[in-house]
């Protein structure tokens, strides 16, 4: 038997990991040289959880899914030009800073006031996804705070899998020290579920999907509402590149032997 | 004046305290003297005087939430017995250790507690107000943040900090002072843990030395095929040998979801980098990748690097490995392979 879900993903936009980072302070605070036209791509692990969650909503019938991201406008109608022709979603969009160093608790605020007003949303009926770290602040304490604004107490990190039972209660499988699953079982919904790659490869482009996703994704990127985020006395005593570059010796010409040899002498080594 | 609180939990064996909750102790101990601060520890276990045998010569006050809920990781129970500590022991600094225990709850406990978290903290410092040390965009820019609010929540990457280590039961013996909670209801439950066979289990977090392999282990070798069978062999061999720890690149564990020929050991959890694990070993040796940013960000905490590459201008040689052997790996790790067996031998 399906079960009905409201799965709401929460995902953020990061610069391509292939483009060349380079901090700067401005008058608000830390950033990204150019991060404005630096290409941008969806969060890699939220990514994972918006796919996970199209399988699941699918596999459902009647299930509902928002994609709730935080990001500047202009930066996320280019990355939804994408991300639209993956899989069907409602686009939800706030527009705010983009980049890893607003703070955690104010982004947290800012997206628990819109799920909370999404319009048909049953909290009761609700999954809350969302990678468990993204590849900016890579904090992995946003969608904990959100779940607790919304009085969510059962939280799942680092999540590659879950199996949902006819009875709505599902089996999750987190990630845990030393390459280990711990195997739960929820009663069901609401919960967070914080994710981890998951076992989904990424869809491949479907422009029917793509036409259906963007009818709704102008009107509702028209319509983003603007978030302030507080700095909650977080303060940047400094921000910067590291500065450890190794002085690579690169070995041309030696035999397999002779650097079977020199390895296994470097193993060796204390 | 500040207090600082460090919370800990107890290993898989319920009896004694995890890894990463003694160096979280350590980096409490020293902060607390650095500060002239007063220290309390809090423990979550299912059985707290066990877990706290080894934490009497800490001379720290010693808080505890225990019973049969506690031994299972699990947010709901995990969260009021964390909150009831802190405010048992009305801590203006949390330290936490980064456990995925203790990771899956902090940043509700410091909500609850009205507070605000900063995490992957790998080092604590400053003079004149408490300085904490971390990266950003998966490790890419490190910065030295502080925060005027309180309570501050720190979490503590693993490794940072020498573990603590108390001798059973020396020093002062220390009273534990229990600290009642109220458990909610309890949705979920623990039922176990799933993990490869033991001889299977190819991720090895205490192991001296990384082995990374790319994707290149599965392209067409010189002679027009590909030789997946014999690079898992190559690659088990090596781990059998050496006891080392193997990571992936993304591309080469995305193959297998994609329903390619690929090294059947490896899963997602193997993977380092920008979507994958950022570990920390004495020295790291990578084959048959090209070493570019998104990869390479995982081995920042990777000591001594060297990489086999068929590419003299792959990533690595650009000030990413210490030493990078332009050569076919597959030749080379047989070699070595063979090297390893004999000296073990």
């Amino acid at each position: 038997m399906a079960n009905v879900l409201h799965i709401v993903v929460c995902a953020g936009i990061v610069p391509d990991p292939l483009q060349t980072l380079e901090p700067v302070t401005g008058p608000t605070g830390p950033g990204i040289k150019n991060e404005m036209v630096l290409p941008a791509v969806l969060d890699p692990w939220a990514a994972c959880a918006l796919y996970e969650a199209a399988s699941l909503a699918a596999r459902n019938p009647g299930s509902k899914l928002w994609l709730v991201p935080l990001g500047p406008k202009a930066k996320l109608q280019q990355v939804m030009m994408t991300v639209a022709q993956k899989v069907p979603f409602e686009l939800v969009p706030i527009d705010g800073l983009i980049g890893g160093f607003p703070d955690a608790h104010s982004t947290a605020a800012v997206l628990a006031e819109t799920i909370a007003e999404l319009p048909g949303l049953d909290r009761s009926k609700l999954l809350l996804f969302g990678g468990w770290e993204s590849a900016t602040r890579g904090a992995g304490v946003t969608l904990q705070l959100v779940g607790e604004r919304l009085g969510i107490t059962d939280q799942f990190q680092g999540v590659d899998e879950i199996s949902l039972r006819d009875d709505g209660s599902f089996e999750v499988l987190e990630r845990v020290e030393g390459g280990k699953h711990q195997v739960s079982v929820c009663a069901g919904a609401p919960a967070v579920l914080g994710w981890a790659t998951g076992n989904l490869a990424e869809p491949r482009n479907n422009p029917q999907v793509g036409m259906a996703n963007m009818r709704t994704i102008m009107p509702a990127l028209q319509k983003a509402k603007a978030a302030k985020l507080e700095a909650n006395g977080l303060n940047y005593v400094s921000v910067a590149l590291p500065k450890q570059q190794r002085d690579t010796r690169v070995v041309k010409d030696l035999t397999p032997d002779q650097i079977a040899a020199e390895l296994v002498a470097w193993i060796g080594a204390e | 004046m500040e207090t600082i609180l460090v919370l800990t939990h107890a290993d898989e064996t319920g009896s004694a305290l995890s890894k990463a909750s003694l160096e979280a102790v350590t980096a409490g101990k020293e902060l607390a003297a650095r500060i002239s601060a007063p220290l309390t520890i809090g423990i979550v276990a299912a059985d707290a005087a066990a877990a706290a045998d080894t934490l009497t010569s800490t001379g720290a006050r010693l808080l505890a939430v225990f019973g049969e809920a506690f031994a299972q990781a699990r947010y709901a129970s995990d969260a009021v017995a964390a909150e009831a500590l802190c405010r048992a022991a009305k801590a203006t600094i949390v330290l936490v250790p980064g456990t995925s225990r203790f990771a899956r709850v902090a940043a509700g406990v410091a909500h609850r507690l009205g507070g605000f978290i900063d995490t992957h903290i790998t080092a604590l410092g400053g003079t004149e107000a408490i300085e904490a040390c971390r990266w950003f965009y998966r490790q890419r820019i490190e910065a030295v943040l502080s925060r005027s609010a309180r309570p501050w929540f720190l979490l503590l990457d693993a490794s940072t900090h020498a573990a603590f280590a108390g001798v059973p039961g020396a020093g002062q013996v220390k009273q534990i002072e229990q600290v009642a909670v109220e458990l909610p209801p309890l949705r979920t439950t623990v039922s176990g843990f799933r993990a490869p066979a033991q001889d299977a289990q190819t991720i090895r977090p205490d192991a001296k030395i990384l082995l990374v392999a790319g994707a290149g282990w599965t392209k067409k070798q010189p002679d027009g095929q590909v030789h997946v069978g014999e690079a898992g062999e190559l690659i088990l061999g090596f781990l059998r040998t050496t006891g080392a720890s193997l990571g992936s690149s993304k591309s080469l564990v995305d193959q297998g979801v994609e329903g390619n020929s690929v090294l059947p050991f490896l899963t997602h959890l193997n993977q380092i980098g920008q979507t994958g694990a950022t570990p920390r070993h004495a020295k790291g040796l990578s084959t048959c990748c090209h070493g570019e940013e998104p990869h390479v960000v995982g081995w920042r905490f990777i000591g001594d690097r060297r990489a086999i590459s068929l590419d003299p201008n792959c990533g690595w040689t650009r000030g990413k490995a210490d030493v990078v052997y332009v050569a076919d790996a597959f030749p080379v790790m047989a070699k070595m392979n063979a090297l390893l067996e004999a000296k073990k031998a």
